[in-house]
């Protein structure tokens, strides 16, 4: 759907250690005819789903930004107001908290007289990777294609945000997801299946018992291997880091262990777009992409 | 483990405002298993999240605020997708996680975490660590 507008949260992550994911989210999106406007005003959407039941105060922040999409955002098309983001666990919160807002009348008017608002559960969220499958389409993306990432042989790791709860997030089967995998099949390269896409990476669990995220990386990532993946592709910004970071740690713990580059799915996006890739943060990268990179390009 | 139970042991007050923290009713698990077999964590947890349930059943809620298993759930929510029984285990875990921190405050190292760490790893991994592990 060429054209289309939508509101953007680029959410903290992305603003700061992710922004060579965001700068390759919007450039990948502009190419592909989905304009991305971003919040004017915007705030923390807090990061992790509230889970015990008197939470009102940690729902404000989502909410708020919820209210911000409703009244700022484009909403044209006929699209009504739709808010997309690139960070899987911005996607969670914001998803879950429209919900809670629009079932829960009572606790509504408790956060609404918290962030002084009218919020009501309105305003579409919708992953950047279910607008892409959906609105945009992987057949018209495979269309923009010019460098098709041909032989690459790639592991499209989805992580916990995106998958669940199902009932309330999920836009793909939890158990078996497949977006990541046509996206990459549409750029030209080859999905390798792994038992283990679904399967958690830690989390932040690593800022308490990094040593614990460690094996579950290891878990997820020679499972990756074994199927024969030569890098892992994900659209979660905290299971990036997570499965680089702790691969160049095992190099230190693992003899002979080898790692391979964990990509954010809009660089591999940029690149077979034939976009400037300069500014996709290669270098924030433990494991170096730019070996496989110059391969491919 | 030899454990003695009464009325009043199963429904004491840590057991009650698990339950009212949670959201969640205990009694609806059949203690099947699906959560410990699927937990990606459980490998170095110290009482599998199947046990977590049972045990709170039980009325031993003192037991488990000791444990390290509540504070290595991630709330992947796996377990509460393959709950036949639709208990979601991560809501009863951050109960649990809650009630330690209510008394005893943050249970995270801060001075474990340094400034290179800081500038290098994504902000959402703090501030979600923070808001799991600190009051």
């Amino acid at each position: 759907m060429p054209g289309m507008r939508v509101s953007y949260f680029p959410g903290c992550t992305l603003n700061t250690t992710g922004k060579g994911f965001d700068n390759a989210v919007r450039a990948s999106a502009a190419s592909v005819g989905l304009e991305l406007v971003e919040l004017p005003e915007w705030n923390c959407c807090g990061a992790t789903y509230p889970l015990i039941i008197d939470n009102m105060l940690e729902l404000a922040a989502p909410s708020h930004v919820l209210l911000a999409a409703r009244d700022q955002g484009p909403g044209s098309n006929g699209q009504g107001n739709v808010l997309t983001t690139a960070c899987t666990t911005c996607y969670n919160v914001l998803k879950r908290t429209k919900k809670f807002v629009r079932e829960q009348p009572d606790e509504r008017e408790r956060i609404n007289a918290f962030i002084e608002g009218d919020y009501a559960g309105e305003v579409e969220v919708k992953d950047i990777l279910h607008l892409l499958r959906d609105d945009v389409g992987f057949p018209a993306i495979a269309e923009k294609v010019r460098t098709p990432l041909s032989g690459l042989k790639v592991a499209a790791y989805y992580g916990c945000m995106v998958l669940r709860p199902p009932n309330e997030v999920a836009y793909d089967d939890p158990d078996h997801p497949t977006s990541l995998d046509d996206l990459m099949v549409a750029l030209g390269a080859t999905a390798v299946d792994f038992p283990h896409k679904n399967e958690c990476c830690g989390a932040y669990l690593a800022v308490k018992a990094p040593e614990v995220t460690r094996e579950m990386v290891y878990t997820i990532v020679k499972s990756a291997q074994a199927a024969g993946a030569e890098a892992v592709v994900t659209n979660c910004p905290l299971c990036q880091f997570n499965l680089d970071k702790q691969q160049a740690e095992m190099r230190k713990t693992y003899a002979g262990y080898r790692p391979v580059p964990v990509f954010y799915f809009s660089q591999l996006m940029g690149l077979a777009l034939g976009l400037d890739i300069q500014d996709y943060g290669w270098e924030r990268n433990y494991v170096d992409a730019r070996p496989l990179l110059a391969r491919l390009s | 483990m030899r454990v003695r139970i009464s009325a009043e042991s199963v429904h004491n007050e840590l057991v009650r405002r698990v339950e009212e923290y949670s959201g969640q009713d205990l009694m609806a698990c059949y203690q099947c298993g699906k959560c410990a077999a699927g937990c990606p964590v459980a490998f170095a947890m110290d009482m599998l999240p199947s046990q977590v349930i049972r045990f709170a059943q039980l009325g031993l809620v003192d037991r488990l605020l000791e444990s390290k298993t509540i504070w290595l759930c991630a709330a992947c929510q796996t377990c509460y997708t393959r709950c036949p029984k639709g208990v979601d285990l991560s809501r009863i875990m951050e109960a649990l996680r809650e009630i330690v921190m209510l008394e005893g405050g943050s249970h995270i190292n801060y001075d474990a975490i340094s400034p290179e760490d800081v500038a290098e790893w994504p902000q959402q991994a703090f501030i979600g660590g923070f808001r799991k592990y600190a009051i």
